[in-house]
């Protein structure tokens, strides 16, 4: 097969596209001096800077909480909605909208949300995040799953509630199990999405001590810092880390189902 | 212990009384205004209550209290917890103060015109004077604040004008006017930010054309527009919060600032109020209707107004405090801004709220900015 | 209720309405209140009118729909367009070449590279915004590297191209992932037939690739322009609020005119423009 030596230009340019500003922060987080344009000789006094600063520290925290908050309750009903959206309903019209949080705008959900907080007079705080986070997480749980449902084998299902068993232990007994890696999917999705979402969060946190994004938002408002370079290449490092373990573990619980088989 | 509680009440009780007296004989006055606007109910508040079952939640700009507020307040007026959020804007703060019914909020931190626009709202508790003697340190003048003469539901934390900053080593023409703001000389071509709160981006504009800054009139904000749509293509950007930091990077050259927040303790860093005039800016404090904690919020303000702690915005962060006895406790350096007269504050225009008009300027930054 | 049961052909399974009610139901409910009703509310108020100094007066008005027509707000809505295509544009054109390559990697090579696609994004989206201050600034790095050729400066940061190249740099993985899955399924056979028969590479491009692989060109294109047009932050940070989009229209009636009504208004418009196109690009996928 003939292939374009051209259509390698494109190619490589996406990738210096992508990782040169990657590179720029990292390199830049070692600054020794304050300007974020020259470098002037290796220093980790930035990390230090940062380590000390509590807004990040306790806006981390409060990531944290939504990020978990929002995941369990995300998990719970996303899955609950895929099982209930493949095995008891045919209706288009549920499907599209469960897929609807995911598709919106975020701002369309955030301006939502907000307007209805205040019509119910809802003193907005981290709750008010947790369930706004857990709207969109919903949606993409609710993805996940059903693509695993549909490669599920429904026979053992029928066949359970042939035998007599309810809706309930048939979810349980049969369905859980089998869903356990789509499920365990969703919740991580969930998870990343929560711990990078600003525009909801923005709109609906109120006056609550914010979440890591609104912190690196209302930072770069008061101008560039070296110590957003070094928050920058830590996070870079954790979800680097997480993406790769990811992919290892994916391709270990592939292996492994591919041997029950 | 009871002796105590004794001397503490009496005058509280004798405030509270010279209060009441104090309301009915404004009563009169103020029967035109809005409906949104609430007469001071003189019952509501405990002198006496016990701070330790209130907590403060506090929302203001970054680094415009010292950091060591929260615990100081808990030690002194033995509140039982005090947080602070933090707001970039005005216009941050004000949504996060009427996105809700209850915004949780005790003490907000906006300017002057924006507490404006909150009481017209109904959303602020009257400041009840009698529970914050420490109001006798303002200077007369910060009593008569346009926005709110007689400090009737805000207190002035910091006040001063707005201007150009610039850098002297750059400037090659003397800058006096905000002409030069608007049509910058060429060692400032593309090197000029202006303000994007809407009133100040007005501001040079109004000013250069000698409008007020309070018109409502339809031909002179659009003179004002188009000054401003000329300007555009040549300025750097529009920027409320790091104007100073670009003027440090060289960045930019020149750009319309508050006097707080143009660095001029560097070195090449100047300030000007243009000769055309300019404002008279008040950020202020004020208490939430929604408060549930009112007594520990007027114990806070008061806090706020002893010397001691309110000369540390003139002293850390440059700015005004309208506070007399608390100006006398700083050293004032030759030519620092911090010179600048209450009386000559008083010759710049208060930016108030114009309620309806207010689109107007609304829609007067929304054609500037959507103008490419 | 018992004729209603008649009229079914068949009755249904044991346990299925009550398993529609317990699997349905929570998520369902959800839905409702939070999504739905939220909607709804902002669907309505946009014919309500702003209070004087903010918040809402529930009284009726046309007066924000015909506010919409307003040539100051279709120009901020066309301009918005301009940006969100011109953005979706670059990264098609880029996108493609990139995930065909990668579509022909050795499969060991092209986990990798996927990989490598979507990593960026899974990095706190406004830091890769701010990464571009550093990089377009006037002293920033790519003036610096421009001046060792001999070139600029030149005045890369707060105008509209910044705005795109912040926008294709945090969506640029959503084109390449869907046209990579597009391109991945074609059956290698009829490239290698379309060749046999003597037809050029571009021309077996032309005739088989592309329009083979017209859902994932759509499909990109869709997750490039949604997220792109909505936008407020990008056009802040790298636009120096010289330019606006709708995201930031709508943000600033919320947040500096207080003007809910219109807000909610033009939250509306963003709908209607972006199921405008849903049905667009289903309609054209259909074709296809």
């Amino acid at each position: 097969m003939r292939r374009s030596k051209f259509l390698y230009v494109p190619f490589w340019a996406t990738y210096v596209f992508l990782y040169l500003p990657i590179a720029v922060l990292v390199v830049m987080s070692f600054n020794a001096g304050r300007s974020p344009y020259t470098y002037e000789g290796f220093s980790l006094k930035w990390y230090g800077e940062l380590a000390a600063d509590e807004r990040v520290a306790t806006g981390l925290v409060n990531t944290l909480i939504v990020a978990t908050g929002s995941t369990a309750i995300a998990t719970v009903l996303g899955t609950l909605l895929a099982v209930g959206l493949a095995r008891y309903t045919r209706s288009k019209t549920l499907d599209a909208l469960a897929l609807m949080p995911a598709v919106l705008p975020d701002l369309v959900l955030a301006i939502g949300l907000l307007v209805f907080y205040g019509m119910i007079q809802l003193t907005l705080g981290l709750y008010s995040v947790t369930l706004s986070h857990a709207l969109f997480s919903m949606a993409f749980v609710a993805a996940v799953v059903r693509t695993r449902l549909s490669n599920a084998d429904a026979s053992l299902e029928e066949a359970s509630r042939d035998l007599g068993a309810g809706p309930v232990i048939t979810f349980m007994k049969i369905t859980l199990p089998q869903l356990a890696p789509g499920i365990l999917a969703g919740a991580l999705l969930a998870f990343t999405l929560s711990l990078d979402e600003f525009v909801i969060a923005f709109f609906t946190i109120g006056n609550a001590e914010p979440t890591l994004p609104i912190v690196i938002y209302s930072m770069i408002r008061f101008g560039v810092t070296p110590k957003i370079n070094a928050l920058a290449a830590i996070l870079l490092l954790v979800s680097f880390t997480a993406v790769i373990a990811g992919q290892r573990m994916t391709k270990i619980g592939e292996r492994g189902s591919r041997a029950q088989d | 212990m009871s002796r105590i509680r004794f001397t503490r009440r009496l005058p509280a009780a004798v405030a509270v009384a010279g209060l009441a007296l104090a309301v009915a004989a404004c009563g009169g006055e103020s029967s035109t205004s809005s409906a949104g606007t609430t007469a001071a109910k003189a019952d509501d508040l405990k002198p006496n209550a016990d701070l330790s079952q209130q907590s403060l939640q506090v929302t203001v700009w970054d680094g415009y209290t010292p950091k060591e507020l929260p615990e100081k307040v808990k030690e002194k007026l033995k509140v039982k917890d005090m947080k602070i959020a933090l707001h970039a804007t005005n216009e941050e703060a004000m949504q996060k103060l009427t996105a809700s019914g209850d915004s949780g909020i005790d003490v907000a931190f906006v300017s002057g015109q924006y507490a404006q626009a909150l009481n017209e709202q109904g959303l602020l508790e009257p400041i009840h004077a009698e529970l914050i003697p420490n109001l006798a340190n303002l200077y007369p003048e910060a009593t008569q604040l346009s926005y709110d003469k007689g400090n009737k539901y805000s207190v002035p934390y910091t006040w001063g004008t707005t201007g150009i900053c610039y850098r002297s080593d750059l400037a090659k023409t003397p800058v006096t006017s905000w002409n030069d703001l608007l049509k910058p000389p060429a060692w400032a071509d593309k090197k000029v930010t202006m303000m994007t709160t809407e009133r100040w981006l007005a501001l040079p504009a109004l000013k250069a054309l000698g409008y007020s800054v309070n018109t409502d009139k339809d031909d002179e904000i659009a003179k004002a527009k188009e000054l401003l749509l000329a300007a555009k293509p040549h300025l750097l950007g529009y920027d409320d919060t790091t104007f100073g930091e670009k003027l440090k990077s060289g960045e930019a050259a020149m750009v319309e600032a508050w006097d707080g927040w143009c660095p001029t303790s560097e070195k090449n860093v100047k300030f000007v109020v243009p000769k055309e005039g300019s404002d008279l800016w008040v950020d202020t404090m004020v208490i939430m209707k929604t408060s549930k904690n009112k007594e520990a919020a007027h114990a806070l303000i008061n806090y706020i107004l002893d010397p001691e702690i309110h000369s540390w915005a003139a002293a850390n962060i440059n700015y005004k405090v309208p506070n007399k006895p608390a100006m006398e406790k700083v050293q004032v350096p030759e030519g620092s801004l911090l010179g600048i007269k209450p009386a000559e504050l008083l010759n710049g225009e208060s930016i108030i709220d114009l309620g309806q008009a207010s689109t107007k300027y609304t829609r007067l930054s929304t054609e500037i900015t959507a103008q490419s | 209720m018992k004729s209603e049961a008649k009229a079914r052909p068949a009755p249904r399974p044991r346990g299925r309405r009550l398993g529609a009610f317990v699997f349905l139901s929570p998520g369902l409910t959800y839905l409702v209140v939070l999504l739905l009703a939220p909607l709804a509310l902002v669907l309505s108020y946009g014919v309500f009118q702003r209070g004087r100094f903010g918040g809402v007066v529930y009284e009726f008005t046309t007066e924000n729909f015909t506010r919409l027509i307003d040539p100051l707000y279709l120009g901020v809505v066309a301009g918005s367009l301009k940006i969100a295509g011109l953005t979706t544009l670059i990264a098609l054109l880029v996108g493609y070449p990139t995930a065909y390559v990668i579509a022909q990697l050795p499969p060991k090579w092209k986990t990798i590279a996927l990989v490598a696609v979507v990593l960026p994004f899974w990095t706190n989206f406004i830091i890769r915004v701010y990464a571009w201050i550093i990089l377009l600034s006037g002293p920033g790095l790519v003036n610096s590297g421009l001046e060792a050729l001999g070139l600029g400066p030149y005045e890369l940061l707060y105008n509209q191209g910044a705005i795109v190249t912040g926008l294709l740099y945090s969506y640029l993985p959503l084109m390449v992932l869907p046209l990579y899955s597009a391109i991945e399924r074609l059956d290698p056979q009829l490239r290698e037939a379309s060749a046999n028969l003597g037809a050029s590479g571009f021309t077996t491009f032309r005739k088989i690739t592309l329009p083979l692989t017209v859902p994932g060109v759509l499909t990109g294109c869709l997750f490039v322009f949604v997220p792109s047009f909505g936008n407020f932050v990008i056009p802040e940070i790298l636009g120096g609020n010289k330019s606006i989009m709708v995201g930031n229209l709508i943000r600033d009636q919320f947040l500096k005119a207080r003007d809910w009504p219109f807000g909610a208004t033009l939250t509306l418009a963003l709908i209607a423009v972006l199921i405008v196109l849903l049905i667009a690009q289903a309609w054209a996928a259909r074709r296809a």
